[in-house]
């Protein structure tokens, strides 16, 4: 009956007729989001079977799927349209985010069913981040909860510019415009706090269709639009004053030595020929000569397109570099406070070297501090020591090498960025440029007379920072000594930085947590390249137990400079040693976050030398990185 | 030739940029070619991404050696026009078991051959990205997938942990021996592919187009007898009907339309007033409901 009711007048007439976008209508690109069981998947499955998206074939599937899977007894569960996934349809909820395309005589749409599961935030983030509009659904009898204001700050710190309200499951509070006026009122005034501005709201029964294609008689109390009215009416273009040329370069294409085009897609603005350019960050600049397109040479280029920009001269340009306009260059810097939503069940370690992702440019970085969490319930700004799985939190971040971009609230393709964690290759975090903390720009490094080689030279070697790692008691600090006496009798400008010492001192501050090992290693890597920039060689032997801040140590010098040396001794022979009585101690649970007993050693997969110990003597093993180093030029 | 609209324009744009992000980040890319539509559209917009070079990766078909005559001469012809180097795997061992979908049945033949067949190819070429032509308007898990789909060393898809997929900034790190599938029309829905083919004048297989064939009624599905490999059953009588084809795959288990469209716009036509789904041709799919994410858990395309 009126489940099955087709409702609307005007669904076009034939099965495909509208998936399609011949008419080259406009694009709007939203999703549904808000709290578990609110009614998303379902508003989206009846949305596409009112505009009659719902080939023969998939709806007897779909009468068959409901009696089996189905949530609504006999009746069609119009989810099951949208949560393909077998984990979903037996759960009932959403797991992922579904994309569907579909359209109205005036629009083309392609939507977005994302999770209310708080568990699966991330996905729902996945599909704000492509969004021009959100429909938030709240159910009429539950009211606004965390998870819609949760979701509701998501969609508020990606930009996403217009937002709708559904009051659904309007049926089940008998079409009261009271609970509607109310909730409606509630989440208004809970978005203007998030910067939300013109929150349309509606009320809705999904699985009936009220107020979905037309109002239909229960509702005839409202007199705003319909969803799809609602939706029609979204400005897609962009009042916004048109933003500056930007162009990350993706791949330099160099087919034959007669092209040399900087492959890219126009992120904003547009460019002409004959227009100078400046690569950032190098500051090089040059003239558009040629736009080229397969489909042929274009005078002007705007956002959106795919080219090739063929210069007027050489000038050093690779993946990574943003090209722009002399009089609209972004900013340049390595230190910028930014909006992080975290997202992998590792939690945020500050200090702890992570995988940036800006345009196409991937650069090391580390959260410096996190500046507050923020509350999603409240929005008050908290204090935090780290960011758990979903949560939003202000940091200061400070990449290794300085980067262009703009904020994201001036230019999303410049200013959103993502967290990669080099161990697990999770994308850990979203994140959104705020602003430059110090601009590389201002605050140059005082240039120094002398420099690293020159003072290399004078010792006549080539400094190195030899880095021992290993479990507690393999044998890192009597080999490292070894090395040391045997190049300090070549004459050779040595240091030792051993674990122990390192904390009786600059490292006094810090105990074992994993926050706290990640620092540690950070300073010793910080006093290690000052050590190398004297000209010295520098040894350290420290257990270094995570791969991250052992690569992060690597990132700090040049290529070569570092040297991972992988003292391997099994866990067991270790506790068989137990040389400091650290073991028994650990064992016996006196210690916590011991390495290798009750916290992890991440094995280096690509150290310089492996130094396996059991069966060789100290010596042995001592000559073999001294054979190194003499390999890999010593005397400089 | 008529100019894309901004819709086409929008969407090939969006796989170029796809495109060029792989071959940056990837070292051994690969495009899967299955002959059928989505392919041709694939390699027309790859050709468009890499101009004036040439393409810089190979091509791989998987070849079941089932698929109907027409598609490998047509795809030894695309190859040879645009000078490609496709790399043509058989599962030999699944040939010498004697698996074919005649004796074996539609699962068995898809899942040795086709699913078992690629995973041989990827890793005895050691690709560590593989586009392929797939699109979210195709399945209810396909609406599901990322454009950059991570698979474990074994291959394997894992629905419930996909990687957050952000604006447009694809992680695209992997450890040694996993992989990632890239697909670059996820956003094209049906309709845009033959809007896009008659735009850009792309050739496709003449299966697509309507012309008298010789098949039998079978499971409910016009079945062609391309060859004489297809045994008859009792009662079974080839008959010359008017029919083309939605989708290309094993002819065992592809199902015709009885059609009269002999040009793309009538194809075009007679597919935005069908109401049956592009894939309801397909036995392989029809297995058993869910079967599709089944098979990509497992390594399928
Ligand atoms: N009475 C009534 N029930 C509804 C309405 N809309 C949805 N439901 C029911 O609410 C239940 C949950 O619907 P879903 O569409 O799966 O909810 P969801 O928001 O997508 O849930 P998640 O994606 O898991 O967060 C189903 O049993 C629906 O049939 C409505 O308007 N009225
Ligand atoms: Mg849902």
């Amino acid at each position: 009956m009126t489940a099955h009711a087709l409702a609307s007048a005007d669904a076009p007439a034939s099965a495909a007729a509208l998936a399609t976008n011949s008419l080259d209508l406009p694009t709007l690109r939203f999703i549904t989001c808000g709290s578990v069981d609110d009614g998303k998947s379902t508003l989206i499955g009846r949305l596409l079977f009112e505009r009659r998206l719902i080939p023969d074939d998939l709806l007897a599937t779909l009468r068959r799927d409901s009696l089996r899977h189905g949530t609504d007894g006999d009746n069609i569960d119009y989810a099951l349209l949208v949560d393909g996934l077998e984990a979903e349809r037996e759960q009932g909820i959403t797991i992922d985010v579904a994309w569907r395309y579909f359209a109205t005589p005036t629009r083309s749409f392609m939507v977005a069913d994302t999770p209310g599961h708080e568990q699966y935030t991330r996905n729902m983030a996945t599909g704000a981040s492509q969004a021009d509009c959100a429909v938030v659904l709240v159910d009429a009898r539950k009211g606004v909860s965390r998870q819609t204001r949760r979701h509701a700050a998501i969609v508020a710190l990606m930009g996403v510019r217009h937002v709708i309200l559904a009051v659904n499951k309007i049926d089940l509070v008998a079409y009261d415009a009271a609970v509607f006026h109310a909730i409606a009122a509630e989440f208004t005034a809970f978005a203007t706090r998030l910067g939300l501005e013109g929150v349309v709201a509606l009320p809705l029964a999904a699985r009936f269709g009220d107020n979905m294609s037309a109002r239909g008689e229960r509702l005839g109390w409202f007199d705003g639009p319909t969803l799809i009215e609602a939706l029609e009416r979204v400005s897609i273009t962009s009042t916004m004053v048109p933003l500056p040329f930007r162009m990350w370069v993706q791949w330099v294409n160099r087919p034959d030595l007669n092209f040399r085009g900087l492959a890219g897609t126009i992120a904003s603005g547009s460019i002409g020929v004959g227009d100078s350019v400046v690569m950032a960050p190098s500051g090089a600049s040059a003239k558009i000569r040629r736009i080229h397109t397969a489909d042929g040479d274009l005078t002007r280029a705007t956002t959106g397109d795919a080219v090739s920009l063929v210069l007027d001269h050489e000038i050093d340009a690779a993946r990574g570099d943003l090209v722009s306009m002399p009089e609209s260059r972004p900013q340049v810097a390595d230190q910028f406070a930014a909006h992080l939503i975290w997202m992998s069940a590792d939690k945020l370690l500050p200090g702890r070297s992570y995988l940036m992702k800006i345009g196409s440019r991937l650069v090391p970085t580390s959260v410096t501090a996190i500046r507050r969490r923020i509350d999603v319930d409240t929005l008050e700004p908290l204090a935090a020591a780290t960011l758990d799985l979903n949560e939003i939190g202000v940091c200061n971040l400070s990449t290794s090498v300085p980067i262009s971009f703009d904020a994201y609230a001036d230019n999303h393709a410049t200013g959103a960025f993502i967290l990669i964690d080099r161990e697990t290759n999770v994308t850990a975090a979203a994140g959104m440029i705020d602003f430059a903390l110090r601009r590389a720009t201002n605050v140059h490094r005082q240039a120094l007379v002398i420099n690293k080689a020159e003072r290399a030279t004078l010792k006549g070697q080539k400094p190195l920072i030899l880095w021992f790692t290993g479990l507690s008691g393999s044998g890192k600090s009597t080999i490292a000594n070894l090395v040391e006496a045997r190049l300090h009798a070549m004459s050779a400008h040595t240091t030792l930085l051993d674990g122990d010492n390192m904390r009786h001192g600059l490292n006094r501050n810090l105990g074992f947590t994993n926050a706290d090992r990640v620092e540690n290693i950070r300073r010793v890597g910080e006093v290690a390249k000052l050590m190398l920039e004297a000209g010295v060689i520098a040894l350290c032997s420290f257990i270094s137990p995570f791969k991250a801040d052992r690569d992060m140590v690597r990132a700090l010098v040049e290529p070569g400079e570092f040297i991972e040396i992988y003292v391997e001794t099994s866990l067991e022979a270790c506790i068989a040693r137990d040389t400091k009585g650290l073991y028994k101690r650990a064992l016996a649970g006196q210690i916590k976050n011991f390495t290798g007993i009750d916290q992890p050693y991440e094995a280096p997969e690509a150290a310089e030398l492996v130094l396996t110990t059991e069966g060789a003597s100290a010596e042995a093993l001592a000559d073999r990185v001294i054979d190194y180093v003499l390999a890999h030029g010593m005397r400089g | 030739m008529p100019a894309l609209s901004r819709h086409l324009r929008a969407l090939e744009s969006e796989a170029i940029f796809i495109m060029r992000e792989t071959v940056a980040e990837f070292a051994h890319p690969v495009m899967l070619y299955s002959i059928g539509k989505d392919s041709s559209v694939m390699l027309h917009v790859a050709l468009k991404a890499f101009s004036p070079g040439r393409l810089p990766f190979p091509l791989l078909h998987v070849d079941t050696t089932w698929k109907f005559r027409e598609m490998i001469a047509f795809r030894d012809a695309v190859a040879a026009r645009h000078e490609l180097k496709m790399i043509v795997h058989i599962n030999q061992q699944g040939l010498e078991r004697g698996v074919s979908p005649i004796t074996s049945g539609s699962s068995v033949h898809t899942h040795v051959m086709k699913t078992e067949g690629l995973r041989q190819a990827l890793d005895q070429h050691q690709f560590d990205a593989a586009f392929g032509g797939a699109r979210r308007d195709e399945e209810k898990s396909r609406a599901k997938e990322r454009i950059f789909s991570h698979r474990s060393s074994a291959h394997a898809w894992d629905p419930r942990n996909q990687r957050p997929e952000l604006w447009n900034l694809f992680n695209t790190r992997i450890k040694r021996g996993e992989s990632m599938r890239v697909f670059p029309l996820s956003n094209w829905t049906e309709a845009d592919v033959w809007d896009y083919i008659a735009a850009e004048n792309i050739a496709v297989p003449d299966l697509y187009l309507a012309k008298p064939r010789p098949v039998v009624w079978r499971d409910g599905t016009w079945i062609m007898v391309d060859d004489e490999r297809l045994p008859l059953l009792p009662g079974e009588n080839p008959e010359i009907k008017m029919v083309r084809f939605r989708t290309l795959g094993c002819y065992p288990l592809t199902g015709a339309v009885p059609s009269t469209a002999t040009t793309l716009p009538e194809i075009i036509a007679e597919m935005r007033s069908s109401s049956v789904s592009e894939r309801q041709g397909r036995l392989i799919d029809a297995d058993e409901t869910g079967s599709m994410e089944k098979k990509k858990r497992e390594g399928y395309f």
